[in-house]
């Protein structure tokens, strides 16, 4: 298996004596949708910091695609794309020259970047505010923009640190989409987040950094597996006046016609629309709550 | 093309300068307009009012005597604080990320700062000239290829200087503490106004301690072939420094110094 990230024994001790990691190894594989995931101060920013070189390790090492950082840093970052949480551009440039510019710092041609550029942008839908300088952009555009910078000259690594932070949920959807495409096209993503419902819909596997440490390594699907109680939302026909008692089930009205289920792994969904038939409760829909993540999530940094 | 890392080199060098010379040419009013402004003044009222009172300095006109040493003044201050201001600007703004994440070199990122300053300082000193034959059209450069080495060298050595300023510059007021209180008063005390031969004896040894003094007059021999010092020791003494403002510069960028936490 190859790898597009190994990250060994990784320590940072800044300046002040704080330690924002304590030796943290992680890989992730090739062509992979990865999740990095831990609450605030937990060391994520530091981790993508040092790999993309704009903080400096204690100690440890990184690997990009094999290449490591300390040997051939040029050729490690030549294949690395970073979307950094705040925005890195000059607010006075026009949308057309930031990304044309940021190509050439890969040492891309212009004759060679502009179609590149023309084909991104309008893949952003920011063709049409090319230029435009990037000030006057809206905060879901200059999003896009800092995507369309980081993926110019194609990196076989993207990392993404909370790229839909503050973004509505149109535009956060079609990010959603934009990266699922290029990730099925082959670029290994790791995305930073705090909705923890785009990590479970996007990423196939999960780590979780708390206190400098990774807490948990694993597949999204294996880390959901461990959740002990799942909760249904269920649509009822009519309305209900109190919440049904029904034994082994924990329910609460969301409202008189939403009632949420919680329901233990070891029982059967199927009991509680017996029971729930018995009670003269008719169900039009159900759906999973989005929220079985944020419960883990909470549960493993507690520990 | 760097054949370990297949890395257009060239490219990203000529990337980053360009970007630096659009970003000056986009606010030429705040830029290339000033000096060509302040210095119409220092030769309307020095040079055409007060200048044929003072008479002739080493055997020149007043005006044209002052030619040299406000082209120096403006060269100096523009390619100073071209670099200071950018390079402060891209880590205020964090676009500096794009510059680190990517794969140039940290000699390249120097090189294109440099550059750019260099530029605008050149481009100043072009207009500073082009303003001072409105006020002494006949005058000749006595040695071409000398005036052009200074004006290189000296842009060169003020845009390093600005570079490592901004390198530890933690606020706006770090980059300007250093132009105001430093740079311009040894401007104005080296030899811009005046030979330092009028000076008494005294004030005259502490004006050699002045390395402005070595910068202007050298420039001063090439435009019009007088000068206070000792020439090959000034182009010595500018090449040592900047020799060592270089090695200081790729050694703060390769330590992180003000730019990696």
């Amino acid at each position: 298996m190859s790898y597009a990230l190994e990250i060994d024994n990784l320590k940072k001790i800044y300046s002040g004596g704080t330690e924002a990691l304590k030796g943290i190894s992680l890989k992730v594989n090739e062509g992979d949708f990865y999740a990095l995931l831990g609450p605030n101060g937990a060391g994520k920013s530091s981790t993508i910091g040092i790999i993309g070189t704009l903080v400096t390790k204690s100690s440890g090492n990184v690997k990009i695609f094999g290449i490591d950082l300390d040997e051939n840093v040029a050729q490690a970052k030549s294949m690395l794309g970073v979307v950094s949480q705040e925005i890195n551009f000059s607010q006075f440039e026009k949308v057309l020259d930031i990304v044309t510019t940021q190509a050439g710092f890969y040492g891309i041609k212009k004759s060679i970047a502009q179609p590149k550029v023309e084909k991104m942008l309008k893949r952003l839908g920011l063709w049409d505010k090319r230029h435009d300088q990037a000030r006057t952009l809206s905060g879901g555009f200059k999003r896009r923009l800092m995507i369309a910078k980081a993926l110019i000259h194609e990196p076989k690594l993207l990392i993404l640190d909370e790229p839909t932070a503050g973004v509505d949920i149109e535009l956060r959807r079609e990010m959603w989409d934009f990266l699922k495409e290029i990730n099925s096209n082959g670029t290994t993503i790791i995305l930073t987040t705090h909705y923890l419902e785009e990590a479970e819909q996007l990423c196939r596997n999960i780590g979780i950094i708390d206190h400098g440490e990774i807490v948990v390594d694993t597949s999204m699907k294996e880390l959901l597996r461990k959740l002990d109680v799942q909760g249904f939302v269920l649509d009822l026909e009519d309305p209900l006046k109190e919440v049904p008692t029904i034994k082994d089930y924990s329910l609460r009205l969301e409202d008189p016609l939403t009632l949420i289920a919680a329901v233990n792994k070891e029982k059967s969904i199927n009991n509680l629309f017996d029971e729930l038939n018995k009670l003269n409760i008719k169900v039009k829909s159900m759906r999973n709550e989005s929220n079985r993540l944020e419960e883990l999530f909470i549960e493993m940094v507690k520990k | 093309m760097d054949k370990e890392t297949n890395i257009n080199i060239s490219v990203t060098l000529w990337t980053l300068t360009s970007k630096e010379i659009r970003r000056f040419m986009r606010i030429w009013i705040q830029t290339l307009v000033p000096p060509a402004v302040t210095m119409t003044l220092y030769f309307v009222i020095f040079g055409s009012l007060i200048g044929p009172r003072i008479g002739s300095m080493d055997g020149f006109d007043y005006v044209q005597f002052m030619i040299p040493g406000l082209i120096m003044m403006s060269v100096i201050t523009n390619s100073y604080a071209n670099v200071v201001s950018s390079f402060y600007s891209v880590k205020f703004q964090k676009s500096i990320e794009e510059l680190l994440i990517s794969p140039m070199p940290n000699w390249t990122i120097l090189l294109g700062f440099i550059l750019g300053g260099v530029c605008r300082g050149v481009m100043v000193g072009i207009i500073v000239f082009c303003v001072s034959l409105f006020f002494y059209p006949d005058f000749s450069i006595a040695n071409p290829a000398l005036t052009i080495l200074v004006l290189f060298l000296t842009s060169i050595l003020f845009a390093l200087m600005g570079f490592i300023n901004a390198v530890f510059a933690d606020s706006f007021d770090d980059i300007s503490v250093i132009p105001t209180f430093v740079l311009t008063p040894l401007i104005y005390l080296g030899g811009v106004f005046y030979s330092i031969n009028i000076l008494p004896e005294f004030w005259r040894s502490i004006s050699l301690a002045n390395p402005m003094l070595y910068v202007v007059n050298t420039f001063r021999e090439g435009m019009l072939g007088i000068s206070d010092v000792s020439i090959s020791f000034s182009l010595t003494m500018i090449s040592i420094f900047i020799i060592f403002f270089t090695v200081s510069s790729l050694y703060l960028l390769n330590k992180g110094i003000g730019i990696r936490d």
